[in-house]
């Protein structure tokens, strides 16, 4: 193909995938957008000014980092694992199978849109968030490569999710037992100074401490963990996970017999 | 001239199951209306998916208008459009987004594909229905949909694997013109269909494939030439009850009272008048019994063609 007939393969993947989301919003925008808000209101305003300063910081101003970064992997990650998933389900990916579409445009597609919808999620909730308190920019090229690297990182977790996924079960493991609990645990709600040294080194572990960090050092200049190795360790995965999705896709696994 | 699909010693072994294909060659010539017949487990959709790319092969070599899948396999891709035998579109979508998104898997800049989306939801009766969800379309929309969408980028080699599975008899013979129009404009059609009268009616060239092996691939009129025999549906004014003797040839009563003969390739129509007249039986009309290519096909998958 053309690089002109492979920019119009690549949009119209991008477009039907940003339609999909956009469509049923009801399911992919609005739940995040309720659940972040309740967020805000019982741990920031209700339990918030009981726990006092976070790292010098109000708890509230501290948790709104993670709750942003919270939702723009959890909403990368299920939109390009269900949307995979189903035209697998329903045979309708035989459409992109057959056509001369390269499979590094395929899978940039369905990235592409991941990150569409991780980032309108995200923008949502930082606008909510500044119903609850004055968001502070301490650097907002970080906020941007660190959010971007992040949707992009999850996004594939989620196209490699639904490549093996062979039922609806399979579709919601891997963000119930392990995205959820990784998250929670990543530093989203507490600093892990506050952890005794062997549940800091446990934590340290946790790729999404280093997501969570590295984004609330944009905002407010601190973190618990190296902003550079953060980087380093995002865009490795990224790498890593590109060259694992494009292999399936090489091989067909699970979309071919 | 570059056949429009040559395959050669294709092989298909699934994963702990049986030899799908066990090293099929034919070859299918650009323009030409053919039909890949088999019962059903004899690898015509193993083939089909092959060549369009959803099922990997074990082993051998297909090209596409002297495309090599291997090799080239993105102009292979172009020159094909897909028509599967299971609805594979999102059910979720309107009828105009899923041909356009086809279109744009293919590079077709918007606006040649709104062009060639018109043109083809209008030929085929679905124009009405663009803005209508897939899903609440009739069966036939929906295979009519599969073609409007294999077609949008205007193939060169057209596949449909039972594309008139389940639709009414008007629909499948508007259907036949449909796809005779398109053929004499010069896409080359491969189908594969349950409908033999279909294949009888539609195809030049017939390949006929069973457990893994190509056991026919000839013209339609060489291959009727096989028959050793023709049956023959004869009404009578008057109903009989015992059966004449016409020998040489053999016949028997239908379910509604006909005669039916058997006549052996070559013989006059003739001597089997003169044999009724001779049992004093009056004939009012004479038929050939359902179409000659069931009957042949059904000799050929059970191995009794001589």
């Amino acid at each position: 193909m053309k690089a002109s007939e492979i920019l119009v393969a690549y949009r119209t993947i991008t477009v039907r995938e940003i339609r999909r989301f956009t469509r049923i919003w009801g399911q992919t925008i609005l739940p995040p957008a309720i659940t972040m808000s309740l967020y805000f209101v019982i741990f920031g305003n209700l339990i918030g000014p009981r726990i006092g300063s976070m790292d010098g910081h109000d708890y509230m101003d501290f948790i709104v980092p993670g709750l942003i970064m919270m939702s723009v992997i959890t909403n990368s990650y299920s939109n390009v694992v269900s949307s995979f998933f189903s035209q697998k389900f329903q045979h309708s990916i035989e459409e992109l199978l057959v056509s001369p579409v390269p499979n590094w445009v395929i899978l940039a597609g369905y990235v592409t849109g991941g990150v569409a919808r991780g980032l309108a999620v995200g923008l949502i909730v930082t606008l909510l968030s500044l119903g609850f308190t004055d968001l502070q920019l301490h650097n907002p090229l970080i906020i941007v490569a660190v959010v971007l690297c992040t949707s992009v990182l999850f996004s594939l977790g989620g196209f490699i999710n639904a490549v093996f996924a062979r039922s609806f079960d399979d579709v919601s493991i891997v963000p119930t037992f392990v995205l959820t609990p990784l998250t929670y645990l990543g530093g989203v709600f507490y600093s892990i100074s506050l952890l005794p040294d062997f549940w800091q080194g446990v934590s340290k572990a946790n790729p999404i401490l280093y997501m969570v960090n590295a984004f609330r050092y944009g905002f407010l200049g601190i973190t618990d963990i190296d902003v550079g190795f953060a980087f380093a360790m995002i865009l490795g995965f990224t790498g890593l996970l590109f060259a694992f999705a494009l292999h399936l896709l090489n091989v067909g696994k699970g979309i071919r017999s | 001239m570059t056949a429009a699909l040559k395959i050669t010693d294709l092989k298909k072994v699934y994963a702990n199951g049986p030899e799908a294909l066990k090293g099929i060659s034919m070859t299918v010539d650009s323009g030409d209306f053919f039909a890949l017949l088999g019962p059903n487990g004899a690898g015509k959709s193993t083939t089909l998916g092959i060549v369009s790319s959803l099922v990997n092969k074990s082993a051998g070599r297909v090209e596409i208008y002297g495309h090599d899948l291997d090799t080239d396999l993105v102009s292979a891709k172009m020159c094909l459009g897909v028509v599967p035998q299971e609805f594979n579109f999102n059910m979720f979508e309107k009828v105009w987004d899923i041909v356009i998104t086809q279109a744009g898997y293919y590079g077709i800049p918007p606006h040649v594909a709104k062009v060639n989306a018109e043109k083809y939801l209008k030929k085929l009766g679905l124009w009405e229905k663009r803005d209508t969800v897939s899903r609440t379309l009739s069966g036939g929309m929906k295979r009519r949909l599969m073609i409007a969408r294999a077609l949008i980028h205007e193939p060169k080699l057209l596949i449909l694997d039972e594309p008139t599975a389940g639709v009414d008899i008007e629909l499948r013979r508007s259907m036949w013109d449909f796809l005779k129009e398109i053929n004499a404009q010069g896409t080359t059609i491969i189908l594969t269909t349950h409908y033999l009268e279909e294949a009888e009616a539609l195809c030049r060239n017939i390949a006929i494939i069973d457990k893994g092996t190509i056991l026919a691939h000839t013209s339609k009129r060489e291959l009727l030439q096989n028959l050793q025999t023709e049956s023959f549906v004869i009404e009578l004014s008057e109903a009989i009850t015992e059966l004449p003797d016409l020998d040489p040839f053999s016949c028997h009563l239908d379910d509604q009272g006909n005669l039916v003969v058997e006549v052996a390739k070559g013989r006059s129509l003739n001597a089997v008048f003169e044999r009724l007249n001779a049992a004093g039986i009056k004939a009012s009309s004479m038929r050939p019994t359902s179409n000659r290519l069931e009957e042949l096909f059904i000799n050929m998958v059970e191995g009794t063609l001589s």
